[in-house]
């Protein structure tokens, strides 16, 4: 809680109150919380005792657990997945816990992202860090004093945290490359101005908007190909910033020790999966630590509290929202809504009840990227398969219409007398001639074709040709009128032809 | 002159035939192709005239020569833009003499039947003569399918030549009842067929002749001016199909020939329109544009006008230039000073093409003949699967009178009624003019979100005019 913040619970219709010193460290005294209105305790288990919402950041110790009360809620970080017995402590008391870690990755909840918050820090400060044990500069200059080559930084992992880190690096002058395993990420990567590495590896990756937006496991094969590229360059980059973490995993092993022997002495790692266990092995947690070829490994964990004024006033800002919808009715009064995507997926005990892990949100977190088709070079063989696949499915369509055609052919010969059946089988043998004849006629001239298949229609003058010489005169009338009118379309049609065809010319 | 001969001069005219088609592949061909088709009729009229069975030669000339006088003036006169009322025209005529050739035939099997004096008769009546009794009820059928067909061709026919002229509504209107009407029409000429197939008598196939009439009629009626290039092809195949039906019901090989050429050719065109538009034949036919799921995307954004100055300082800076034509532009008939347009770009050594959309116009076809008839020459006309691809890399497309053929909703909004329908992807070019008379939406009636890309600046005003004062321009 920051004094500002302090003011908007306020109007949310909430008393709040702080423990001593709890802002010192980012700088608010108490007095200017006393002069936000707000109650300063003395001790952190008094305010346990008189709050009803205690809101800190990291996840409740063992006493603290202890302290809770029936229908209180504590809203921290709580890594419910890896916390499960305190989970259980807590909700053995009665208490209401909303993991702050456990916000849905959903456009609404982006306010209350607390962990995008940290992350967003975590990466500014991972290069600055770098930067303050990396003995050149960031950026390449010619000077009067000789050429300076700009630093090569490359970035693990392009969350929150390695985007972050990328606009800083990019924005200090270092040469920026980026991996991450999602590939849709290679856009954010390079609007950063960083260079996405690709990997030689074709394989579907798997969308990451299936699991909310956060890298899942990749391949055997996928891992391998990537550690390959990473050797690779090990050797040219100064700077590596990894940030990799799997969600309730422990952090993928990228950076393994025989790059870090290839690289060059100076060289600085900042590790920032350092917490779970570090993307590189030789990470020690919350330590700086130098090999023996001079590269120095920093896993430092506490870099949000190494910048402590930012960082509270984010989380500060995340708690208020996420206490404003919380409170919608402003009354001061928290309505625990379990059917609110955000609320539902933070809660990981409410009510006596257990409710870790959340259903998926209803909501997906990212639309689903459009499977690209991505239109593949086939090789030789490829094609091969597909025009026998295709040939194969022709000659069977083929052979049905012909089976087909034939037995009604057979049919119609059965109870039709053979005077009809030579008739037919003209028939049958023209459409088939019209058909074979007519898919080869060009489209543009098409309206010529209408004209020409029009003119010859006429030919049904003959009919009336045959008969115009028999003996009644209806006959004759009617016969003298066909006549007539397929002459029109006899000349009519012909012509017109032809005077369209004349107007076809080459250039 | 005896029966062989004239057997054999048919042989010969249907080869004529089959190859006056084949002849149809490519634009040089196709002007020799023309001539077998000429040669192959007269020698069927030739051979039928001095064959058996006909008389009144002096008659028959004398009508053919009026009748040929009347063509030739028609043939002569008619706008290249009007193409599409004169086939619709004369599809009606060969729908009428089918209808009446079979009238002729029934007469003639009456007569024989009713023991008439054969000698005296043709020999189409001879024939008959000699006929069982099974044989002369499939006659019967044969002929009944003849004139039905006939019949729906005729009013089919004129409607269309209505529509296309102008002279009816075009919008798809149905009289109270719809399909259902068609349905009873259809069914009473079943009704009709049994009762003719009984009694032989002229009453039933009088009756079925009507609700033919009527079929055509209401069919046509119901489906939209869009849809034309499919009604017209389909007439020209139901006209193939009353040649052939006919045929039958004669005994003459050549018409049956003929008739199932026609018929496939028809039937082909029909289809290659179908396909043109992603819809399915019964569809087209059934009138109207199918169900639609849901409510079309929103349309957001606005046209924004661009003066005929402001184009020719697009076109003379672009290198490529795609051309989209459409209805419109047969309407206003605006194809000369197209080619006109054409031909000063080209003279600068500007890469300029023609992308035609298979349903373009009102006629399969339509817009290759308007653009030949303006010396436009034939090797710079692409086909859309030709085309489509370049659309990136061209500088400026100029969309004239096209509306849906050119609507970015059919591939991105899958509520659409031209959904899934393939269209000309000009809105990938780096700059789009549409030069269109108005606001108003297309002959389908969708919004087209193509003149609310950023991209694109309409030309309004009449294709014509806007064209013309376009002209000087470009230099």
């Amino acid at each position: 809680m920051t004094p500002a913040s302090a003011k908007d619970l306020q109007k949310l219709g909430y008393t709040c109150l702080i423990e001593t010193g709890a802002g010192a460290a980012a700088g608010f005294a108490d007095q200017t919380y006393v002069d936000a209105g707000v109650e300063v305790v003395k001790t952190g288990a008094a305010l346990f005792k008189s709050a009803d919402i205690i809101a800190k950041v990291q996840p409740p110790s063992d006493a603290e657990v202890k302290r809770l009360r029936e229908d209180q809620t504590l809203i921290s970080f709580f890594y419910p997945a890896q916390n499960a017995a305190l989970m259980e402590a807590a909700n053995k008391k009665g208490a209401t816990v909303i993991a702050m870690d456990m916000v849905p990755r959903i456009s609404r909840a982006q306010k209350m992202d607390a962990l995008s918050s940290m992350a967003n820090i975590a990466g500014y400060r991972a290069v600055i860090e770098a930067g303050n044990n990396f003995g050149r500069f960031f950026t390449g200059q010619i000077t009067a004093a000789g050429k300076v080559p700009p630093a090569k930084v490359l970035v693990v992992g392009a969350g929150v945290a390695g985007l972050a880190a990328i606009g800083t690096s990019t924005s200090l002058g270092a040469i920026t490359y980026a991996f991450d395993v999602r590939p849709e990420v290679a856009e954010q990567v390079e609007s950063m101005g960083a260079e996405f590495v690709f990997l030689d590896f074709e394989e579907e990756q798997q969308d990451g908007a299936a699991t909310g937006g956060y890298a899942a496991v990749s391949s055997p094969e996928f891992a391998a190909a990537q550690l390959a590229k990473f050797r690779e360059i090990a050797p040219d980059i100064d700077i590596v910033i990894t940030t990799a973490l799997i969600p309730g995993r422990d952090a993928p092993e990228l950076w393994t020790k025989d790059m870090v022997d290839s690289m060059k002495p100076g060289s600085v790692i900042i590790d920032l999966a350092a917490e779970r266990g570090g993307n590189c092995k030789l990470t020690v947690k919350d330590e700086k630590i130098v090999t023996e070829n001079g590269v120095t490994i920093i896993g430092y964990t506490d870099f949000p509290s190494r910048m402590a004024a930012q960082s509270s006033t984010l989380y500060a800002t995340n708690i208020r929202h996420m206490m404003t919808d919380l409170t919608p009715e402003k009354d001061g009064q928290p309505n625990h809504n379990m059917e609110d995507d955000v609320i539902r997926g933070a809660t990981a005990t409410h009510k006596g009840e257990v409710t870790f892990p959340p259903p998926k949100p209803k909501i997906a977190a990212i639309a689903a990227a459009p499977k690209k088709e991505a239109p593949k070079e086939l090789t030789a063989e490829e094609i091969r398969a597909k025009e026998i696949a295709e040939f194969k499915a022709q000659t069977k369509n083929q052979v049905t219409l012909l089976a087909v055609g034939a037995a009604v052919l057979l049919g119609v010969g059965l109870v039709a007398p053979a005077s009809f059946m030579q008739h037919f089988i003209v028939f049958v043998l023209s459409v088939f001639v019209g058909f074979q004849v007519i898919w080869n006629v060009s489209h543009s001239l098409h309206t010529p074709l209408m004209a020409v298949t029009n003119a010859i229609s006429s030919i049904i003058i003959l009919g009336a040709l045959m008969q115009i010489g028999s003996g009644s005169f209806l006959v004759i009338l009617l016969a003298a009128l066909s006549v007539f009118m397929t002459g029109i379309n006899i000349f009519g049609g012909f012509l017109v032809t032809r005077r369209m065809l004349a107007m076809f010319q080459k250039s | 002159m005896d029966f062989g001969f004239t057997t054999a001069a048919y042989v010969v005219a249907a080869v004529l035939f089959i190859l006056s088609l084949g002849g149809l592949s490519g634009q040089e061909s196709a002007k020799r192709a023309v001539w077998y088709g000429i040669a192959g009729m007269a020698l069927a009229v030739f051979a039928t005239l001095i064959g058996p069975g006909a008389g009144l030669w002096l008659l028959s000339l004398i009508l053919i020569a009026a009748g040929g006088a009347i063509g030739y003036m028609l043939a002569t006169k008619v706008q290249m833009t009007q193409m599409p009322e004169l086939v619709a025209a004369m599809h009606s005529l060969v729908g009428l003499a089918a209808v009446f050739v079979g009238f002729i035939a029934h007469f003639e099997i009456g007569n024989v039947l009713h023991g008439g004096h054969g000698e005296d008769l043709g020999t189409f009546a001879a024939l008959i003569a000699h006929k069982s009794p099974v044989e002369i009820n499939i006659l019967r059928v044969e002929l009944f399918l003849g004139v039905f067909i006939g019949a729906v061709t005729f009013t089919g026919s004129i409607i269309a030549y209505g529509k296309l002229a102008g002279k009816v509504d075009s919008a798809a209107t149905k009289l109270p009842g719809g399909h259902m009407l068609n349905a009873g029409a259809a069914a009473l000429s079943v009704i009709a067929l049994v009762w003719y197939f009984n009694t032989g008598g002229f009453f039933p196939l009088f009756v079925m002749t009507l609700a033919a009439l009527f079929i055509g009629y209401h069919l046509i009626m119901g489906i939209g001016g869009a849809d034309m290039p499919v009604v017209v092809s389909m007439l020209n195949s139901y006209s193939g199909w009353a040649a052939a039906a006919i045929g039958f019901s004669l005994g003459n090989d050549l018409l049956i020939v003929v008739g199932a050429l026609v018929g496939s050719s028809g039937a082909i065109l029909s289809y290659i329109m179908c396909k043109a538009m992603n819809r399915s034949f019964v569809s087209v036919i059934l009138g109207g544009f199918g169900g639609t799921t849901g409510p079309q995307m929103e349309v957001e954004g606005e046209q924004v006008a661009i003066d005929a100055d402001g184009v020719a300082t697009a076109l003379n800076e672009a290198d490529s230039i795609v051309i989209i034509p459409g209805y419109g532009m047969a309407v206003a008939q605006a194809q000369a000073s197209v080619a006109e347009l054409v031909r000063k770009l080209r003279a600068q050594g500007k890469n300029v093409r023609f992308a035609i959309h298979p349903v373009a116009g009102r006629l399969p076809g339509h817009m290759n003949v308007l653009l030949a008839e303006a010396k436009v020459p034939y090797d710079i006309v692409m086909e859309m699967d030709e085309i489509n691809d370049d659309f990136p890399e061209t500088d400026v497309a100029i969309v004239i009178g096209s509306n849906d053929i050119v609507n970015p909703a059919a591939q991105d909004d899958p509520n659409s009624p031209i959904a899934g329908m393939p269209v000309l992807e000009c809105w990938k070019a780096k700059q789009v003019f549409v030069s269109k008379r108005g606001q108003g939406t297309g002959y389908s009636g969708i919004e087209n979100p193509l003149f609310f890309k950023d991209n694109t600046r309409m030309f309004y005003g009449d294709a014509k005019k806007s064209l013309d004062e376009l002209l000087p321009k470009i230099d």
